[in-house]
């Protein structure tokens, strides 16, 4: 009844949902490495200017960040629930839990707005106006910009890639109401669960690095 | 010519009550909006194939300008700003539009789902989006062509891109931007669609090499491309927001970009040769008549390269100031990646002695291809050592080097997979004098503007400079002059091959003889490749001597 239609290039279902979470997979492996050269730039930074970093580091807000991150946890929960629900066909709920799931991700992005416009009212945004509060020396002011550029440039990305899952949701939670052919098969909550799901361990990295670096020496 | 059904048949057909011809995918819908609509990957295939043709022309016109500046000392042709720009325009599009994607999205989209004996790619879709993510990219980086130009080298190197150059970088680091983005789906389609839709019997042992060489190049595109991405977005953030990333001014470092940048553009160029390799060990078993020799090394060999081809990058940096250890180490690396090659370049040798040669045109263009790309790979190793790339970087000898590795290499391989499966795509043969003919005329032409090149970096001619010396003039004459023959054999299978469209004799399934799947269809095959889905009961390559 639930039966996804089968694509003439491959002859059952089950090898269809292999290649399609298989894509998924090798999808999310290139995806990872978007991260990569601000992952390394952040390497490189640290081991060139240890210093700078740890002072860039305590401007960020940790209570937020910590907020979001308990939020965005909460989120993938919500999401691994949905997905369970499709697999029993119970497409009602899964569609529910979607909602839940995308209004969290919706939360995440307003707290992390939020944040951003603190940090550029402390004129912690790179550029011309860029002068933290606590630095003079030319060296430490250019380490600590360097650190809110990779800062900025991960944290943006890492919210267009949660605008994209939340947009999946919503996508998801309106044409769920369809049953195949016309509608997706159950597959896909779960396909949209797996990305969900990286767009999470991509701020499990991040939240250590731009928030709790050399916090703890005070 | 003989008939499709030939003792070197690797299938076993099974108990097929009767053939049901379906019609070939040519003839469904001829309108112009079937075309743009289609998701066949053998039509996505055809309209990769006319965009890149377009701008390999594109391309060497800007080449044939370069070296026609480069024919006197004197820079009197166009101004210094002119020259940076074209070698600039020559450099991205040669790369991104006509290289990374040629092999391929070209004869890889086409060949790919036939060789597996699948119907189509996993995600045909996907595969059309690819095409339009190329052509945005292509309109893209035309435009900012168009609006002024570039001129920082298709390297983009910074502090230079980032904060001096005023000229249209931001707009051309978005069309490489888009065109990376059509590689990933790509190479994302060839995985999940070799690991998925293989025939039954297709074991991995039993891909044919093509397969394996696209494979591995779609494992690089899928892991480095984001890489390069990323670091163009850096470059654009740098230099909209005027923030130190790169440029030591404002606190950046220079050598950040360049480790990120040939992080990718090294294996970029396995990206460029992996799919050539990959032609050629396809044509040369046939046309001599035997087996591949060594088939798993060959296999092993491609993901060598594809693996250590990562971890050599630093090689480009001997005079970058990066530190002399790092320096030693990537030396030694990149000596390492030599072994694979030299590995696929025996093994072709070892599968033509005592072949029975058939010298047609495909088998030119391979041939062709081996010794070209050896000779850019010997004199690869000689940039690879230390102490002489510090004499020879930035020199003309690199240009030639790599233009032995991509030009001759990759663009012969290509042309050399036209040739070969051109009877497969179009139903029609083209006249093999006139193939030779071409083949021989590239050859000797290639080798008269590059080689010179050689000589002239040796002799310290610094790349990028659009006037030089009096004592160099005789070298870039010959090398003017070898462009031109180069281009008149270029143009030369335009030609006949346009000619075979309509006046070529009709081909059979198989005119080659050649064993692997794509052969036992029709040519051109049917919309979805296969009256009834081949099962695989023999090893690959497995020819026999010519009978008499
Ligand atoms: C008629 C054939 C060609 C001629 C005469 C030619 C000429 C040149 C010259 C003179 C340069 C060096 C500019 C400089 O560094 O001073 C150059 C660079 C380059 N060529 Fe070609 N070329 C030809 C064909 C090709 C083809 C077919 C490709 C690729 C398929 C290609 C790829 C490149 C690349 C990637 C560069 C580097 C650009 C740079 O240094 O920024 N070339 N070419
Ligand atoms: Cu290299």
């Amino acid at each position: 009844m639930s039966a996804p239609v089968l694509e003439p290039q491959f002859a059952s279902h089950a090898q269809q949902d292999f290649a399609r979470s298989f894509g998924m997979w090798v999808f999310l492996a290139s995806e990872l490495l978007f991260f990569g050269p601000l992952l390394f730039g952040y390497l490189y930074l640290r081991m060139h200017a240890p210093h700078a970093t740890g002072m860039a580091s305590r401007h960020t807000d940790m209570l937020l960040g910590t907020v979001n991150t308990a939020v965005l946890l909460t989120s993938s929960f919500c999401m691994a629930l949905a997905g369970h629900a499709a697999q029993g066909n119970d497409r009602r709920r899964a569609t529910r839990l979607l909602a839940l799931t995308a209004a969290l991700g919706v939360v995440f992005l307003a707290i992390k707005g939020f944040e951003w416009h603190q940090e550029f009212d402390e004129h912690l945004f790179p550029g011309v106006g860029f002068h933290p509060a606590d630095a003079t020396d030319p060296a430490t002011v250019h380490g600590i910009e360097l650190f809110f550029l990779l800062y900025f440039a991960a944290t943006a990305l890492h919210a267009l890639h949660l605008t994209i899952g939340v947009s999946a949701c919503v996508w998801l939670m309106l044409v769920l109401r369809h049953p195949p052919p016309r509608g997706p098969g159950n597959e896909a909550v779960e396909l949209a669960g797996l990305y969900w799901h990286f767009v999470d361990v991509v701020w499990i990295f991040l939240y250590p690095l731009l928030y709790l670096t050399a916090r703890s020496g005070g | 010519m003989t008939s499709a059904q030939n003792d070197a048949s690797i299938v076993d057909e099974g108990t097929a009550p009767h053939e049901r011809r379906e019609p070939s995918y040519l003839a469904g819908g001829y309108r112009l909006i079937d075309w743009l609509t289609t998701r066949d990957h053998k039509r996505i295939a055809v309209l990769y194939a006319i965009s890149i043709t377009f701008f390999f022309f594109l391309g060497g016109v800007a080449a044939a300008l370069i070296r026609l500046e480069l024919a006197t000392p004197q820079g009197d042709l166009v101004s210094d700003d002119t020259y940076n720009k074209l070698f600039t325009a020559h450099g991205i599009i040669m790369v991104w539009l006509f290289l990374i994607p040629s092999i391929p999205a070209v004869l890889g989209n086409f060949l790919m789902p036939l060789m597996i004996g699948a119907r189509d790619l996993a995600f045909p879709r996907l595969n059309l989006a690819s095409w339009y993510l190329y052509m945005a990219g292509g309109a893209i980086v035309l435009w900012a062509l168009l609006a002024g130009g570039v001129d920082t080298g298709w390297t983009f190197y910074t502090p230079f891109s980032s904060m001096f150059s005023n000229s249209h970088v931001v707009a051309a680091l978005s069309g490489v931007l888009v065109l990376g983005f059509s590689s990933i789906l790509t190479g994302l389609n060839f995985i999940v669609s070799v690991h998925t839709l293989r025939a039954r019997g297709l074991s991995w042992f039993r891909l044919p090499l093509f397969v394996w060489a696209n494979y591995a190049t779609s494992l690089i595109l899928v892991l480095a491309t984001p890489v390069l991405a990323m670091t163009l977005v850096l470059v654009a953030i740098e230099r909209l927001f005027q923030v130190g990333i790169f440029d030591p001014a404002l606190g950046g470092d220079p050598l950040l970009f360049q480790h990120l940048f040939w992080f990718y553009s090294h294996p970029a160029v396995y990206i460029m040769v992996l799919p050539a390799m990959g032609v050629a060990s396809e044509i040369i078993p046939c046309f001599a008549r035997r087996p591949v020799f060594g088939y798993r090394f060959m296999a092993y060999a491609i993901l060598a390269i594809a693996v250590i081809g990562f971890l050599v990058w630093g090689h480009h940096m001997f005079v970058s100031g990066q530190s002399m250890y790092a320096g030693m180490v990537f030396s030694l690396l990149s000596f390492l990646v030599a072994i694979p090659s030299a590995i696929k370049v025996f093994n072709w040798t070892a599968t033509l002695y005592k072949g029975s040669i058939r010298f047609s045109a495909p088998m030119l263009y391979a041939l062709g291809f081996v010794g070209l790309f050896t000779i850019g790979g010997l004199t690869g190793l000689f940039l690879a050592s230390l102490a002489l790339d510090v004499h020879l970087s930035d020199t003309y000898f690199v240009v030639a080097h790599f233009h032995y590795i991509m030009v001759g290499g990759s663009v012969m391989a290509y042309l050399g997979g036209i040739h070969f499966w051109w009877p497969k795509v179009t139903g029609r043969m083209y006249s093999d004098t006139w193939g030779k003919i071409a083949a021989l005329v590239i050859f000797a032409g290639f080798n008269l503007t590059f080689f010179p090149q050689y000589l002239l970096g040796y002799a310290g001619m610094p790349r990028r400079y659009h006037s030089y010396p009096g004592e160099f003039q005789l070298l870039h004459v010959l090398s003017s002059a070898g462009a031109v023959i180069l281009a008149v054999g270029y143009l030369m299978p335009l030609g006949y091959l346009a000619w075979s469209l309509r006046y070529g004799a009709r081909a059979t399934p198989n005119p080659w003889r050649a064993t692997g799947l794509e052969w036992q269809t029709d040519s051109p095959p049917p919309e979805h490749n296969f009256a009834i889905a081949p099962v695989v009961v023999r090893e690959p390559y497995a020819y026999t001597p010519e009978g008499p």
